[in-house]
């Protein structure tokens, strides 16, 4: 029998981690003289009260959602990759590939191209990785971090040396054509009447990720891939008696982990940007291992975990802008949640797991 | 009468909602063997733990020699003169003998002066006890039956009075065994007080002069082992009357189904695990596996089972079987008709976090009627079957989305006998079908093996539990270090015999 039930796990556990996280954050904030109030609202106001502010929102969840899911599939099969950043950033190398040498007649079609690409080149990157891991045992954590500052130094290069136009003074490529440029929520909601920022970055990517969650779930818990993934990821030995292939298990889930990292450059590079510059990617790699902790690394969770923080990155940018609380404290209050949720789990999970045995007791 | 050396009066604990020991009084009597029985699961370890001061009873009070005490830790339980020997020994295995009796009762800073107190305290229990020991050697150069010596010296150097032996000869030979009943008569001379704890009844009726049988976290009955019978025990400990002998008629064999020639496997280390086994079995027989666990019957199973690579030959009804390619692996295997029962079921044969549904699936979720297309998986079907497999292997609760973990050994292992007999094998492969298993699922997982060897079926078992081999097989080889010391017929040979083989000694000792 399980200790708790279900929703106390999913729903109950995650609650009081981002309260005491709250808390916590609004104590910090009082600590510098600021009012956590105020503070609170702005960020709701900043994040959620306004098409545009959602149109942020929405937009940095799109990346969440893609990096979560990779660090999500990955841990299915008991391997943390902790590779998002790179493999986005080699995503972005594929799509601005992609977008900038074929000539493309309509978005429509160049976004399945930018998909393609984006995917390859971060499973692409994710395989070196994996390949270590599975043929030598070099451990998949040390070389994804690894291949996060090599990717980055490849990406100078790459920038600096062969993408960058003829006189440009910053190291990123040429603008895409315009035939490349994804429509933004604006345009997709304005044919059904309903007007939305036109200057909110979010835009029909994030259909792409909530996709892309459909899939991972499909994927993990209805095909026999899945269903082979997760049990190498629980058990090893036992796979091997089953005549699971460890090293066939652990290449397809980074390939695939890989892959989804890479594709939040259809959102960053192709959506937003519409040109690679040197940091697209901007944390969101890391920020996906929060999302996919506190997401459970279900797909459902990974969706609402990256909203949530896709809510906490617009409504910081909010509070820095707008009051004298620095910069540096919307780090500080991310890396709470971050703490609550992930780390600090078991200190949730401990207490609550004896008050529901208590209780039984009682029933019982 | 004196006061008993250890008392214990209602000991309750309860782990969330499991009670796994109810209102538990026992009293032992001081220079006695005083056995605990109980099935797995039956409350006899945590029982031992709150004497040791692992866990704290809910309720409940010790006394020891008359005087109440208190355990809050196993440091109080060697103060009050309790040793304890673990099924798996907690010795250092680069440490020397003498090294591993002093972890943890050095005198100060520096080793040598407790190294020299050791020694010679060693030496006097060694006369003492009749307990020989090499202080100097390392603990990796000895036997099995030696290294528990080194946990019962560990004990009585700590000045142990009452010894605790949980499931002592779970790893010995029949012979080691003999030679640990013989130390442990020598220590109740001695007037020490020993507590035995086993699940077999053989044990108990040999050395013990108090039994008191667990059933489901309470004492049922405490006896004087003189004045009860194996058949009362197993009653007690089950709560019904069991069969303890397994009824099957004479085997009929038919067509080779296995032949394994000159089959040698060398570990990473360059070890050689197995040196050239050969062995065939028929259809309609069992061929029983005898040995001390750790002589390759793990490494035999598992290259037939195709987890791991071997040189040599192996054919199932005459087609041979690839060994060493890229596709020898448990898929296979089972496309040749092999199925297989793994020793260790919770790190192989299941995924203990998978639903019972899911762990049916296991090693079989290729099979075409668990697939909804060729993309998805076909979970209904599949939950569809592990009902009907449930029913008929009635596994408790018959409820296909509670998680491996969730059931009972005995009805883990219910599941994997199920899911890998169901599947219509050739050939099965079955390791230690009833370790950690139930008196009653133990019964019908027999019961099940039997039938199965009645439908025409080829059965290899490994068992280090020798009554098992040689109440289910119809031919038994021993193995010893990686080789076939011998084949022979149960009717024509015994435990004196088979344990000799398993020890090593050509020809059973027989001129």
């Amino acid at each position: 029998m399980d200790i708790m039930p279900k929703w106390a796990d999913v729903v109950l556990i995650p609650l009081i981690s981002l309260i005491l996280a709250a808390i916590l954050s609004a104590l910090v904030i009082l600590g510098i003289g600021e009012d956590p109030v105020a503070a609170v609202k702005l960020m709701v106001t900043g994040a959620l009260g306004s098409t545009y502010g959602w149109g942020y929102t929405l937009y940095y969840a799109t990346n969440f959602m893609f990096t979560g899911l990779a660090v999500a599939v990955a841990f299915h099969a008991s391997m943390f990759n902790i590779g998002g950043e790179g493999q986005a950033m080699l995503g972005g190398l594929g799509v601005a590939l992609i977008c900038l040498f074929v000539p493309w007649p309509h978005w429509s079609i160049a976004i399945l191209g930018a998909i393609a690409a984006s995917a390859l080149f971060g499973a692409a990157w994710a395989a070196i990785p994996a390949y270590l891991q599975a043929r030598r045992g070099s451990h998949i954590v040390i070389t994804t971090i690894m291949f996060n500052f090599i990717a980055a130094a490849l990406l100078n290069y790459v920038l600096v040396n062969l993408l960058r136009p003829k006189g440009a003074m910053d190291p990123a490529t040429a603008k895409f054509p315009a035939a490349t440029n994804l429509p933004t929520l604006h345009e997709l909601l304005a044919p059904f009447g309903i007007s939305f920022s036109k200057s909110a970055p979010a835009n029909i990517s994030l259909i792409v990720a909530v996709l892309a969650c459909f899939g991972v779930w499909a994927l993990i818990w209805r095909t026999r891939l899945g269903y082979e993934i997760r049990a190498f990821g629980k058990s090893e030995s036992g796979a091997r008696y089953a005549g699971i292939s460890p090293f066939k298990i652990t290449m397809l889930a980074m390939l695939i982990s890989g892959g989804l990292a890479g594709m939040m450059a259809i959102n960053n590079v192709m959506g937003e940007a519409e040109r690679l510059v040197l940091n697209a990617v901007e944390g969101a790699g890391f920020i996906g291992i929060a999302v996919s902790l506190m997401g459970r690394n279900h797909p459902f969770g990974v969706f609402l975990a990256a909203i949530l923080f896709g809510f906490l990155y617009q409504g910081g940018a909010e509070l820095a802008l707008w009051t004298n609380i620095p910069r540096e404290l919307i780090v500080v209050i991310q890396a709470l949640v971050i703490l609550f949720t992930g780390a600090l789990d078991n200190m949730v999970r401990i207490p609550l797991e004896r008050m529901f045995l208590a209780l039984r007791k009682t029933e019982g | 009468m004196t006061s008993p050396a250890i008392e214990l009066k209602g000991i309750s604990k309860a782990f969330g909602p499991v009670q796994a020991n109810k209102d538990i009084s026992i009293a032992v009597q001081p220079g006695t063997i005083h056995g605990i029985i109980g099935e797995n699961g039956a409350g006899k370890s945590t029982l031992m733990s709150i004497l040791y001061g692992f866990y704290k009873a809910d309720a409940g009070e010790i006394f020891i020699k008359g005087q109440k005490t208190a355990i809050p830790d196993s440091q109080a339980a060697i103060a009050a003169g309790i040793g304890m020997v673990f099924q798996h020994f907690k010795l250092v295995q680069n440490f020397t003998v003498l090294e591993n009796i002093v972890l943890g009762a050095e005198d100060g800073a520096l080793l040598r002066p407790s190294l020299g107190k050791a020694r010679r305290e060693l030496r006097r229990l060694e006369q003492e006890y009749e307990l020989h020991v090499d202080p100097d050697a390392l603990i990796e150069n000895l036997s099995v039956g030696h290294q528990q010596r080194v946990e019962i010296l560990k004990a009585l150097y700590r000045q142990a009075n009452i010894l605790i032996l949980d499931e002592p000869t779970g790893v010995l030979t029949p012979t080691e065994a003999d030679q640990l009943f013989r130390i442990l008569a020598r220590l109740r001379e001695e007037g020490k007080t020993i507590i035995l704890i086993t699940h077999k009844l053989r044990e108990i009726m040999d050395i013990t002069d108090t039994v008191s049988v667990m059933r489901r976290g309470e004492m049922t009955a405490t006896v004087k082992t003189a004045e009860t019978s194996p058949e009362q025990l197993a009653e007690l400990m089950v709560g019904r009357k069991v069969l303890l002998r397994v009824e099957k008629a004479p085997a009929r064999p038919g067509k080779t189904v296995l032949e394994v020639e000159d089959l040698q496997v060398t570990d990473d280390s360059g070890v050689e695990r197995l040196k050239g086994i050969s062995l065939n079995i028929r259809a309609g027989e069992i061929l029983g596996i005898a040995g001390v666990a750790g002589n390759g019957q793990s490494e035999l199973l598992e290259v037939l089972g195709g987890v791991s690579a071997a040189q040599g030959t192996i054919r199932v009804n005459g087609a041979e079987i690839d060994l060493t390619g890229k596709h020898s692996d448990g898929q296979s295997r089972r496309a040749r008709g092999i199925a297989h029962v793994p020793e260790d079921r919770q790190s192989e044969g299941l995924i203990m976090d998978f639903q019972a549904w899911e762990n049916v699936g296991f090693g079989y979720h290729h099979d075409p009627a668990y697939q909804k297309n060729a993309l998805f998986m076909d979970n209904a079907a599949l939950r569809a079957d592990t009902a009907r497999k449930m029913e008929k292997f009635d596994v408790r609760p018959p409820d296909p989305s509670l998680p491996a973990k969730n059931f009972s050994g005995g009805n883990q292992q219910k599941i994997v006998v199920a899911r890998e007999i169901e599947c219509n094998p050739d050939l099965l492969l079955v390791g230690q079908p009833t370790r950690g298993v139930d008196i009653g699922a133990i019964e019908f997982i027999h019961k099940q093996i039997i039938a199965l060897r009645d439908e025409g079926k080829a059965i290899l078992l490994v068992s280090v539990e020798l009554d098992e081999i040689m109440s289910l097989s119809d031919r038994i080889a021993v193995m010893f270090d990686g080789m076939i010391m011998g084949e022979r017929l149960p009717e024509d040979t015994n435990a004196q015999e088979l344990g000799l083989l398993m020890a090593g000694v050509a020809n059973g000792g027989a001129a």
